[in-house]
């Protein structure tokens, strides 16, 4: 970040998070400790740190891969190895990065993994990428925790039973036979009472947005906010701290009526306010966001932020009810809910936060994301008459993202909101 | 003193530019072939539609005269064509300059001599074909750019050469066009109007000598009343002329739009995004649009616009050029003949192929193929003008559709089995009461949406 977002003490925090998190990871052969490779979507974190377990996601990985510019040459490693084209660039890049020796964003080798904790959230290639995985670590076993999709628009007693059996009867037995430790649900209870305190921030950081000017930017920075409860720190104290501290900041902006800080310094003037769904590239990470700060614009809700987990709507772990509260957290995700909910859920954003335009942002390798979003904007576009903008790159193959269609359709998008807001503004 | 507006779409395939009045009626209008140089295609659509502007003012000027006297109409079109013929005749004189130091630096000796001897006869031949064909036909009417009219006749006089001189020839017209098309070739109007007034005095004071055929085909009528009154009329226009010569055509102010808008000489606030003047131009021309579809060179759009013209969203192809107007210029060259051509081959089709291939490489492979299975050109060629329609229909439904009413913009809107298809289609998919309009300066609208945003702004 730049220098002004490194004086702010959160960022350091985080910072430490994370590098002790790898070091930890860098040294498992001495502390003997055990490593749960697991998504982003639907981490139960909180169950593998009752275990004392670390884990690893493989999708961060690939994107600090994205962003250190070096997937394009592990997706075309995958690709000799016969993964087509079409594949999702994170799977290919993370097999890439595991035929390369598996080096970290660190510099260190990630250990390989203890268990394979397959928690299915919405997106299918989860599945076929921890096939892969199995090839590639015989022997190592595998968890699958399926969780069902929101079909109905709301989550049933049953779905939330069907996902604590699978709990009780697949993944903590694996747990227990890979760690040598026990299910101890005491422990699980004071770490989900940590989680709780962490949503509670994540809702009261991302709502700060409601203020004129935007005190943060909830895509490009909001990346960098969801790093610590997508990366196995949710219910640790660290966490709370973490939050609390960034919360505290935010609010000082606040005070002083500060808009986002950008890596050029802060954004003096808030012209466009924008939602925006889907992920964003990580390749070309600085000159995307800067396609936007330059004009002006920020973010003042995304979907991105909220794969990790939905508390918009109100949903809180449970800490008395530790198994049902995972099951729901993640059935709970955005990923995981419907497209009319995400329809609802957008919508409100828009509502809340007075946004200015939708924009989407399609992810060529990403189903789970992309299905649906060209149906989702005309929906917005017709209930809201909101204006809206789409356009494509991808997460991590620096192939898909064309910097001068994106510039060309952002610019439209930008001055189609410019000479809105001039006419509908005449008195 | 009046004002006007200039709106510059600088498209990957056409420069364009629209001179407005102060009641956004349009008066001027240029367009040329976009080319290496930015600048120069951008000053000469803009001298174009100042050109044309002169005109436009003239016959307006003389709106009550014309109406009564149409031979009136017939010397000032003649004046026009006569006008272009001489804008043409100078970068002739120009390009023939350029052939001379082409073959001097890449010949030596005999085979100097003999492409010497070659270029000189075509130049020689080419220079009365042209004349004849904007003051006796209708060449001025065909919106065709110095490059197509000059290559058209320069090839099919190579071809008419010994084969083994093929490629130096082809080597000499490459080398000097590219050269003379990157530089801007000034006028002086009123020299060339007045030249072409004495141009057409000799044309009409030759046809003094001829017995009109009044009986049948043929008959002029407008000519007619012409030919024996030529003097007066020239008499009676000249002083007209000279005073639209003179007139200080004043730019209040400009925008520039299309896809290399960054790179005109303009200051940040007069460039507009092409959605944006597509939307503007296309609604100003149709108050009822609110779905526009626009087939350009390397971009197709679809965008749908509220009852104000504001675009509320849009959608452009990316990374493909299938279903653009390169895809159509591609396919032309496949079958060796002119764009303008395309349109009305592909009509008379009796039974339409079926194209695979959605992209412009593999279509041409899928062509040749065709071919040699025995397939009618014009059947194939149907079917690729469909296949381009399927990729816009798909692109407007994944803009949000069609709604009533739909505005066809764009150079490609000029094809007749683009039309067609594009009719057939969204009638089809979005129900028989969407209207559907297309206008005669279709491949404007971006450029008149932005002399419009200049007249605002």
């Amino acid at each position: 970040m730049s220098k002004e977002a490194a004086k702010e003490r959160s960022v350091i925090i985080q910072k430490e998070m994370i590098a002790s998190l790898f070091k930890e990871l860098g040294t498992v052969k001495e502390t003997g400790k055990k490593v749960v490779y697991t998504f982003v979507p639907g981490n139960i974190s909180e169950l593998i740190l009752s275990f004392d377990m670390l884990p690893v996601y493989p999708e961060l990985n690939a994107l600090q891969s994205g962003m250190r510019k070096k997937s394009e040459g592990y997706i075309r490693e995958a690709e000799q190895h016969g993964h087509s084209e079409d594949v999702c660039t994170y799977v290919k890049c993370d097999v890439g990065m595991m035929l390369n020796g598996n080096i970290g964003p660190t510099g260190e080798k990630i250990p390989n993994p203890d268990l394979l904790l397959l928690s299915y959230t919405g997106c299918f290639t989860f599945l076929k990428w921890f096939e892969t995985l199995e090839r590639l670590y015989p022997g190592v076993p595998v968890a699958l925790l399926h969780t069902p999709y929101q079909e109905a628009h709301k989550i049933t007693p049953e779905m939330t039973a069907y996902m604590v059996k699978q709990l009780k009867e697949e993944v903590i037995p694996k747990m227990e036979q890979v760690s040598g430790n026990k299910y101890d649900e005491e422990k699980l209870k004071s770490i989900l009472r940590n989680s709780s305190k962490v949503e509670d921030y994540i809702v009261k950081i991302f709502d700060t947005t409601k203020h004129r000017p935007s005190p943060i930017d909830a895509y490009f920075a909001g990346v960098y906010y969801i790093g610590p409860i997508n990366s196995g720190f949710r219910g640790t104290p660290e966490a709370v701290d973490y939050y609390a501290e960034l919360y505290k900041e935010i609010l000082t902006r606040i005070e002083k009526k500060l808009g986002p800080i950008t890596p050029e310094g802060e954004m003096e003037e808030e012209r466009f306010r924008l939602v925006v769904e889907g992920p964003p590239n990580w390749t070309h990470f600085r000159e995307f966001w800067k396609l936007f700060y330059d004009m002006g614009a920020v973010i003042v809700a995304s979907s991105y932020t909220k794969v990790g987990g939905v508390y918009d709507m109100g949903f809180r772990v449970n800490p008395d009810k530790p198994l049902e509260s995972l099951a729901e957290y993640c059935m709970n995700c955005y990923t995981n809910l419907n497209l009319q909910q995400r329809v609802d859920l957008l919508s409100k954003c828009i509502t809340d936060y007075h946004a200015d335009g939708f924009l989407v942002n399609s992810i060529k390798s990403c189903n789970s994301f992309s299905a649906g979003q060209l149906m989702m904007m005309q929906q917005l576009e017709r209930k809201l008459e909101i204006p809206t903008g789409f356009i494509e790159s991808d997460l991590v193959d620096p192939r898909y993202f064309s910097y001068s269609n994106i510039k060309n359709r952002l610019e439209s998008f930008f001055q189609m909101l410019e000479q809105r807001k001039m006419i509908l503004n005449r008195p | 003193m009046k004002k006007y507006f200039l709106g510059i779409d600088l498209g990957s395939t056409t420069s364009k530019a629209i001179i407005i009045d102060d009641n956004d009626r349009i008066i001027g209008r240029g367009i040329t072939n976009t080319r290496a140089n930015y600048t120069v295609a951008t000053e000469i659509a803009r001298l174009e539609a100042i050109y044309n502007a002169r005109f436009s003012l003239l016959k307006m000027k003389l709106e009550d005269e014309i109406e009564h006297k149409p031979e009136y109409k017939r010397y000032i079109k003649d004046v026009e064509s006569v006008f272009q013929y001489l804008q043409f005749k100078r970068r002739l004189d120009r390009l023939n300059v350029q052939f001379r130091d082409t073959i001097e630096e890449t010949f030596r000796d005999e085979k100097k001599e003999k492409i010497s001897g070659f270029v000189d006869r075509i130049v020689r031949e080419i220079g009365p074909v042209i004349l004849d064909e904007y003051l006796n036909g209708n060449l001025g009417q065909k919106n065709q750019f110095f490059r197509d009219i000059v290559s058209e006749k320069y090839n099919k006089e190579v071809n008419a050469l010994p084969g083994a001189f093929f490629e130096s020839m082809m080597l000499v017209y490459d080398k000097s066009i590219t050269h003379v098309e990157n530089e801007l070739t000034e006028y002086d109007f009123r020299e060339l109007v007045h030249q072409s007034m004495e141009l057409l005095n000799e044309k009409y004071a030759f046809m003094d000598d001829f017995t009109p055929d009044e009986t049948g085909v043929g008959f002029d009528s407008e000519m007619n009343l012409l030919k024996g009154n030529y003097k007066q009329i020239y008499d009676s226009l000249k002083g007209h002329i000279t005073f639209i010569a003179n007139l200080d055509i004043h730019i209040t102010n400009m925008v520039g739009t299309g896809y290399g808008r960054a790179l005109l000489p303009f200051p940040e606030k007069s460039i507009r995004s092409e959605i944006l003047c597509h939307a503007f131009g296309a609604h100003a021309v149709f108050p009822g649009t609110r779905t526009v579809l626009d087939i350009g060179g390397q971009d197709t759009k679809a965008i749908q616009a509220d009852s104000h013209g504001l675009v509320t969203s849009f959608y452009m192809n990316d990374r493909c050029a299938a279903g653009c107007g390169r895809y159509l210029g591609y396919i032309a060259d496949e079958f060796n003949i002119s764009l303008n051509e395309l349109g009305p081959l592909a009509v008379e089709a009796t039974n339409e192929v079926n194209i695979c291939s959605t992209c412009t490489v593999f279509a041409a492979a899928e062509i040749r193929e065709l071919l040699n299975v025995g397939q009618k050109r014009s059947d194939i060629l149907a079917g690729l003008h469909r296949a381009i329609v399927m990729r816009a229909m798909s692109l407007l439904a994944r803009s949000g559709g069609v709604r009533n009413e739909f505005t066809f913009t764009g150079g490609v809107a000029r094809n007749q089995a683009v039309l067609k298809y594009v009719s057939e289609l969204v009638l089809q998919n979005y129900g028989k009461d969407i209207k559907i309009n297309v206008h005669t300066d279709s491949i404007f609208m971006g450029a008149l949406g932005g002399a419009m945003f200049a007249r605002r702004s």
